[in-house]
């Protein structure tokens, strides 16, 4: 069924009785060319493009619970591609540009709002790195643009300029930046490759890979055995511990981080912005919840729940830069489990075990990766080689020496 | 409406106190005692909102924290508080309240077209359309979308208001105070615990004062009070009404938010909320439980009601929301609501039940009316009518509707605890992981009988008192009723043709919850996400569970089956500014000044921002015209003369024992073993995966005494490496450390003329001759007639320099003191940017290059990695792709145009290629204006930098639309021989 | 969460600052043969489990003991905290 405004018009007429489901219940056959693990956003949106760009016809994304039920469903829903790094930066880039295609490709109104996102910066030194990024940013042919105390007077006058402890000095703007409903990303992506026919088997659990002299050849899992010629993980978050289940040790720590929201306002903030000297991040979404967070709890968990002192920080980041979110209430707090990597950057990747690959440790930036990282990840299943924009995000990295650490923190993953 | 048109005698509120408030403008009174809902609901002001999406004319639903209707905007100017739950909302004298969501006035809204086009706004439509063109939707759809959702509107002015923060200890936390939350406080009081006992109301009480029961032959009300006073009495036992604990942590420990001047016109400078963490060995939940509607056609008209609420406003408050009450229930409970309605001398029209079983109390002057159900209504702003299936019409300005309870497991799933489904009672109780120590009770264990409740809650607080190893004292638990329970499972009217609300507030239907099954959204948490049931500021406290039921009944499985719903922090939402406390402004964080700082400021500093520190930038002179006239005289000063910065921020680590040379060893690159005594030794460490991380000097002032300094922006975060690596990675060495970064204030003294000076106040017989203390000396001294220093003959900018150090206490009246010294030399105080433009001048690594993407190779400094020996990053750094030929080196930069300015954060692209990220050499760390070379410089790394001397590249900086050119040179632009520092 | 510090008792977590699983405990021995490796694996891979993890933290607002933390990952439930220090010697960090 395609959507448009004159269908929503003429289902409106006949009582809304011809929708149709956005996507089958189907059993699992026996045997698939490629299996996914994960109906994340980027387990879908790989099964979107494998199908669709790359011509494989055979293919089933198992989930463990409901459709995008991962870090798609949890997110603080925010697109941009201002890194500095080679990289991270092409790639996020051709993430943001499939982003812009996105909703007419796959007949789904996902909301994508380029908005723009700002980083605030406080200190000279910061600015040198943000001047720094803009320009890397513009090399690969991203917009950036730097503003400086003045305009961010005019154009976000509620921004403490009077009485910050860390004055603000200017900011980093991407205005193709912005934010995306985050849920509609994983139905889109859903309804897309279902109706390219796509195998989308929700509350299977994958308990086991079967591996046979170092090549795999399927899954076993709740509903019984499947094959597949090449099975693709895709799950962060859970990375640990599916992969364990294939004997690997991965360079990934599984992190809480905290998000939040708060009631409903009228329009108050234009885009995305952070904050430079603190732990703090907002954009407003469409239905006008301040939709905020921070930094990491800190200590390794799977609980998706977090701690009080990180709550307090966050809103003391918040109460920093624009005290008149004071009287805004919190609404609701949760917390995702985020694959922190040992230099903050990802992984889409042949294993070691033939027929096995691995897409994950996207740390606390999964959500705007989910276009390129389901593109990527399926020009990587279907040519064997990696994507241009994907080369550097490899499993080897680090006993090769090849870094792409963004924040210079090294290997300590809550850190990123 | 005329004034107190609904009010009735009876009530807990105070008629001697008259308190005046407007809405929308109108004055209107209530009584001490109100909330805001319940003094509309007397002044006759039924129409009080518009919901969210279909802007359909919204009264007074509850009588509590589950509102899905009646928010308000709650006084005025900077203290606007959007979406104010009106009957949580205690009234005060002075109050306003304005409605929202409306365009236009709230009786004509002209959004509530919306309401006339649903058919095409049905669940989810828009992400079926907006899709075309593309550029709409930024710049049509969206803002026409945003500016009609939302609610409440901010002041966008900061916040007025100050907030507090608290810690509380206690052995048992009961949350609640209702009949069963005081009955427990009681027997855990008597048992000696230390027990907080709190509510969100501010009486407490709970359902006791809303209801008619007796407890031990006096109302419930008076009861609680009783409890209240005895409570009060006992030494351990703290009450904290107007408090809820929003959310339970980890460990036993919740956070609360106690509001103290709510229910005032204003804060009188004090603290407007107090936000509590309390750490608690125990904790019982007695919150207990929420009544729920039944969905039926025009469902959501001003005038219908929770029954439970019905009865908090006649029992409680003393109004009554109806002339002509109808009642509409599937269960006993409902008919209580007629009885204490009748009690009071209201009118119940009519009790419908759902059920072919009565009640078996009569209802005066009511028609009863069994096995019948409301199929539709009418009246837009207030009720007027209700129909039945059985086509029977009735007139009615007040529906009281009772569809069962629900305990209230809100925080049993604060840990992802799972309520599970009780076939008895048909809701959930709590279920799955609670939180640590928490123990449920009363109503909210889903034991809804008021006896019941109170044995359950007394049982359970003293099983908590032998839990923690005390005896439990007897108690008499009170007698009570138990009224009767039974009802029927009904959700929702299904022969109702017309649109039943689910969720109020976000306009959820039950046919877009049907809808949603249709089109396969079908798990609990796709409903919840396609339709937004549950997602407004209530957070689907009324409608989960029936949204729930439907979604079952589509599928034809049962409820546990379809799932469950689970709560996520914080249970009523919490301001941000409460959240925050007094961390903004200018005490969001601490400032660490430096010892110097006082006499800085009367110098005429300019601070900066450094981390938490302050520190002088420069120091204005009259006459100069910008920054750059001030630092470039006090660079041309130093390099003249002398010049003084305190540079106390470095870190200090004072460190101590038999094998602090090899300690030394393991955690800086270079050798340390054979330091000498009295000697400094410049000093560099890595990560542990080899790339740089920070480095200083570390002075040997006797044989196991050692000083090492850090940067600012590391000292923290050395010390707390150097502490892992002493316990955790070579834990058999004889070493000890402490941080002594604020103990001693430190000087740089730096120029020709540094000696001269420093000679001056060196206490006899201290040989300053640069044979006696060479460049890289150290010694303990007595400088000023005695006082204690520490002497360092190192150089930051390249001249002969000293850093003396003095305990902090000293340190501002050293400061005067060298100056006072210098004076006959010109002596002058220099700032952070002075230290900077000398420190690029000689081509140190600062900050901006240790920025810890570079290796010890990028800087140069490969050389420092010790051949002979291990240390902390050794290994990883030999990495193959750490190590390539083209690998970036750190460099000079000079303009091919000497006019030309160098700026920090450029890329450098050689002559022949495309600015292109494929083609980009490396990156522009840090610029300066040289006044000893009179122009830019800079200090950059590049691919292969050190065989490119004399190159030039293109420094482009697109960001700014500048490209220059410039010239690879050496790093060091002052002094490369460094001949200066050692004279 | 609170962390029972041996020395100090219950403290709250947030005196502490976290740096990861015990095993950074084991530097190896960068003289042996096949010390490329084993430093690969020591600085990057990670066992991650869901459940109990034996981890390090750092009492920085307190008396600047590092500590092995035993606490399951999915529950965050603490069942013992010892000295790392001692840890360390048990495992002959200090021959």
């Amino acid at each position: 069924m395609q959507y448009s405004g004159f269908k929503v018009f003429l289902e409106g007429l006949r009582g809304n009785k011809g929708w149709t489901p956005a996507w089958r219940e189907p059993d699992p056959k026996s045997e698939y060319d490629v299996i996914i693990i994960g109906a994340g956003g980027h387990g879908l949106s790989t099964a979107y493009y494998l199908t669709k760009v790359f011509g494989v016809k055979n293919v089933a994304v198992l989930e463990k619970g409901w459709l995008g039920s991962g870090n798609i469903g949890r997110n603080t829903t925010i697109i941009r591609s201002n890194y500095m790094l080679p990289g991270n930066e092409l790639f996020y880039e051709f993430s943001l540009k499939l982003w812009e295609g996105l909703e007419q490709d796959f007949n789904y109104n996902a909301m994508i709002s380029q908005r723009s996102i700002l980083n605030l910066f406080h200190s000279d030194s910061q600015r040198d790195v943000f001047v720094r990024r803009a320009n890397a940013m513009i090399l690969a042919g991203a917009d950036a643009e730097l503003a400086d105390e003045e305009q961010l007077r005019r154009e976000l006058p509620f921004l403490d300029f009077y009485n910050a402890r860390f004055p603000i000095k200017g900011g980093l703007y991407q205005r193709r930046g912005g934010t995306v409903r985050h849920d509609a990303v994983a139905w889109g992506y859903a309804r897309g490759a279902d109706r390219n026919g796509v195998d989308i088997i929700q509350n299977c659990e994958v308990t086991g890979f079967h591996i046979e002299n170092g090549i795999c050849k399927g899954v076993q899992t709740i509903k019984g055995a499947i094959g597949g010629k090449k099975v693709a993980v895709c799950v962060a978050g859970s990375s640990g511990r599916v992969m364990a289940m294939a004997g690997m040790r991965l360079p990934i720590e599984s992190h809480v981080l905290q998000a939040f929201v708060s009631e409903g306002l009228k329009p108050t903030l234009p885009g995305v912005i952070t904050f430079g000297a603190g732990h703090f991040y907002v954009s407003q979404s469409d239905k006008g919840g301040l939709v905020f967070g921070g930094d990491l709890d800190g200590y390794n968990s799977y609980a998706q729940r977090g701690n009080l002192p990180v709550v307090e920080d966050v809103a003391e980041g918040g109460m920093a830069i624009m005290p008149m979110i004071g009287r805004a209430r919190l609404l609701r707090s949760w917390g995702g489990i985020m694959d922190m990597s040992m230099d903050g950057s990802p992984f889409i990747d042949k294993t070691d075990i033939k027929g096995l690959y691995f897409n994950g440790g996207w740390c606390y930036g999964g959500f705007k990766a989910t276009p390129a990282s389901g593109y990527c990840y399926a020009h990587l299943l279907a040519k064997d080689e990696p994507h241009p924009v994907a080369t550097e995000m490899r499993l080897d990295r680090f006993k090769r020496g090849h870094l792409i650490d963004e924040k210079g923190q090294g290997n300590q993953p809550n850190l990123h | 409406m005329s004034d107190q048109s609904h009010r009735i005698a009876g009530g807990l509120i105070d008629r001697s106190e008259t308190l005046e408030f407007t809405f929308n403008g109108t004055p209107m009174h209530g009584y001490l005692g109100d909330t805001l809902a319940s003094a509309l609901l007397a002044n006759g002001q039924k129409l009080v909102g518009r919901s969210f999406k279909y802007h359909r004319p919204r009264g007074i639903f509850s009588a509590g924290p589950e509102e899905p209707n009646a928010l308000v905007q709650l006084r005025s100017g900077a203290q606007q508080e959007p979406n104010t739950r009106a009957t949580v909302a205690e009234l005060f004298d002075g109050l306003t309240a304005t409605s929202q969501n409306h365009l236009g006035s709230l009786e004509f809204d002209f959004m509530s077209i919306t309401d006339l086009l649903a058919p095409f706004l049905s669940t989810g439509f828009y992400y079926k359309t907006f899709m075309w063109p593309a550029a709409f939707w930024e710049k049509i759809y969206e803002p026409i979308i945003r500016s009609s959702a939302g609610l409440g509107r901010l002041s966008m002015e900061a916040d007025p208001d100050t907030y507090d923060k608290g810690f509380l200890h206690c052995d048992l936390l009961i949350i609640g105070a209702g009949p069963s939350g005081l009955a427990a406080a009681l027997a855990a009081g008597a048992s000696g615990l230390r027990v907080i006992l709190a509510d969100e109301d501010f009486s407490v009480g709970g359902r006791l004062n809303s209801e008619s029961y007796k407890i031990d032959g006096v109302s419930g009300s008076s009861w609680a009070k009783q409890a209240l006073a005895e409570l009060k009495s006992m030494d351990k036992v703290r009450v904290m009404n107007r408090t809820t604990v929003y959310g339970a942590y980890d460990h036993g420990i919740f956070g609360a938010l106690e509001r103290r001047t709510d229910h005032q016109k204003t804060s009188f400078g004090k603290p407007r909320q107090v936000l509590w963490r309390i750490y608690s060995k125990r904790s019982l939940l007695t919150t207990g439980a929420t009544e729920r509607p039944i969905a039926f056609g025009n469902n959501d008209r001003p005038g219908i009601m929770l029954a439970g609420a019905v009865r908090s406003y006649v029992n409680r408050f003393g109004v009554t929301p109806g002339k002509q009450v109808t009642i509409f229930t599937n269960n006993d409970d409902g008919w209580r609501t007629a009885t204490d309605l009748v009690a009071k001398g209201v009118k119940v029209t009519a009790v419908i039940d759902a059920r072919n079983k009565s009640a078996s109390t009569p209802i005066t002057g009511a028609e009863i009316i069994l096995g019948d159900q409301i199929i539709d209504t009418a009246g837009r702003k207030g009720l007027r009518s209700i129909t039945l299936k059985s086509g029977k019409v009735i007139q009615t300005d007040c529906l009281a509707v009772s569809g069962g309870w629900n305990p209230n497991v809100h925080l049993t799933c604060h840990q992802r605890g799972k309520p599970e489904w009780n076939s008895d009672i048909l809701a959930f109780v709590p279920g799955g992981i609670l939180p640590t120590g928490m123990k449920i009770a009363g109503a909210a264990n889903g034991k809804l009988g008021l006896s019941t409740g109170m044995v359950d809650a007394v049982a359970v607080a003293q099983k908590i008192v032998q839990d923690l190893g005390q005896r439990p004292a007897s108690y008499d638990i009170p007698t009570s009723e138990d009224e009767p329970q039974s009802g029927g499972a009904i959700w929702h009217v299904k022969d109702s043709k017309k649109r039943a609300w689910v969720d109020l507030q976000n306009d959820v239907t039950v046919k877009d919850i049907q809808l949603s099954y249709q089109e396969g959204f079908r798990s609990v948490e796709h409903l919840k996400r396609y339709t937004t049931l549950g997602m407004a500021t209530d957070q689907g406290k009324t409608s989960n569970i029936a949204g729930l039921a439907i979604m079952a009944e589509c599928s034809g499985k049962t409820i546990p089956e379809t799932g469950t719903t689970i709560f996520r922090p914080p249970y009523t939402p919490i301001p941000i500014g409460a959240l925050a406390g007094r961390a903004r402004g200018k005490h969001f964080r601490p400032y660490r000044l430096t010892p110097s700082h006082k006499w800085a400021e009367e110098n005429g500093a300019t601070f900066v921002e450094t981390g938490n520190w302050l520190r002088a930038q420069w120091f204005a002179r009259p006459g100069e015209k910008g920054w750059r006239d001030s630092v470039d005289r006090e660079v041309a000063m130093t390099r003249a003369s002398v010049g003084i910065c305190d540079v106390t921020t470095l870190g200090k680590i004072d460190i101590q024992g038999k094998d602090v040379a090899e300690f030394l060893n393991h955690v800086y690159t270079n050798a340390f073993l054979k330091l000498p005594i009295g000697k400094v030794r410049y000093g560099l460490m890595l990560r542990e995966d080899g790339v740089a991380y920070d480095d200083g000097t570390t002075a040997r002032l006797a044989e196991n005494h050692f000083v090492m300094t850090t940067t600012t922006a590391n000292a923290v975060l050395v010390f707390r490496r150097l502490e892992f690596a002493r316990q955790c990675l070579w834990p058999g060495l004889d070493i000890h450390m402490i941080s002594t970064t604020d103990a001693w204030a430190q000087f740089a003294v730096a120029g020709p003329n540094s000696r001269k000076l420093l000679s001056k106040i060196v206490d006899a017989p201290f040989d300053m001759s640069n044979e006696a203390f060479p460049f890289m000396a150290c010694s303990e001294l007595t400088i000023c007639s005695g006082t204690p220093a520490r002497l360092f003959r190192i150089s930051f900018s390249g001249e002969i320099a000293y850093e003396i150090a003095v305990p902090a206490k000293y340190g501002n009246s050293m400061m005067g003191a060298l100056m006072t010294a210098g004076q006959e030399f010109d002596a002058v105080p220099y700032g952070t940017e002075a230290l900077g433009v000398m420190r690029i001048e000689k081509g140190h690594a600062a900050g901006n290059e240790l920025n810890g993407q570079t290796t010890a190779l990028n800087l140069g400094l490969g050389g420092f990695i010790s051949k002979k020996k291990d240390c902390i990053g050794k290994t990883l750094s030999q990495r193959p792709e750490l190590n390539r030929d083209d690998a970036i080196r750190l460099v000079g930069f000079k303009p091919v145009k000497s006019d030309d300015l160098l700026l920090a954060g450029s890329h450098f692209i050689t002559r022949d290629e495309e600015a292109n990220m494929a083609n980009d050499q490396g990156w522009m760390s840090s610029v300066a204006y040289s006044p000893t070379l009179g122009h830019s410089i800079g200090l950059g790394f590049i691919k292969k930098g050190h065989q490119r001397m004399g190159e030039i590249i293109r420094v482009v900086n697109p960001s700014r639309g500048v490209e220059i050119e410039a010239e690879i040179v050496s790093p060091h632009f002052y002094d490369p021989e460094g001949g200066l520092q050692r004279g | 969460m609170i962390i029972n510090h041996p020395l100090l008792g219950p403290r709250d977590a947030s005196e502490f600052v976290y740096l990861g699983d015990e095993s950074l405990i084991n530097r190896p021995d960068p003289n042996s043969e096949d010390a490329d490796d084993r430093f690969y694996e020591y600085g990057y891979l990670r066992d991650n489990p869901a459940g109990d993890l034996r981890e390090l933290w750092y009492h920085e607002q307190g008396d600047r003991s590092w500590l092995v933390v035993t606490r399951n990952t999915l529950t965050h439930e603490i069942t013992s905290v010892e000295m790392a220090r001692d840890v360390a010697k048990a495992k002959g960090r200090d021959k």
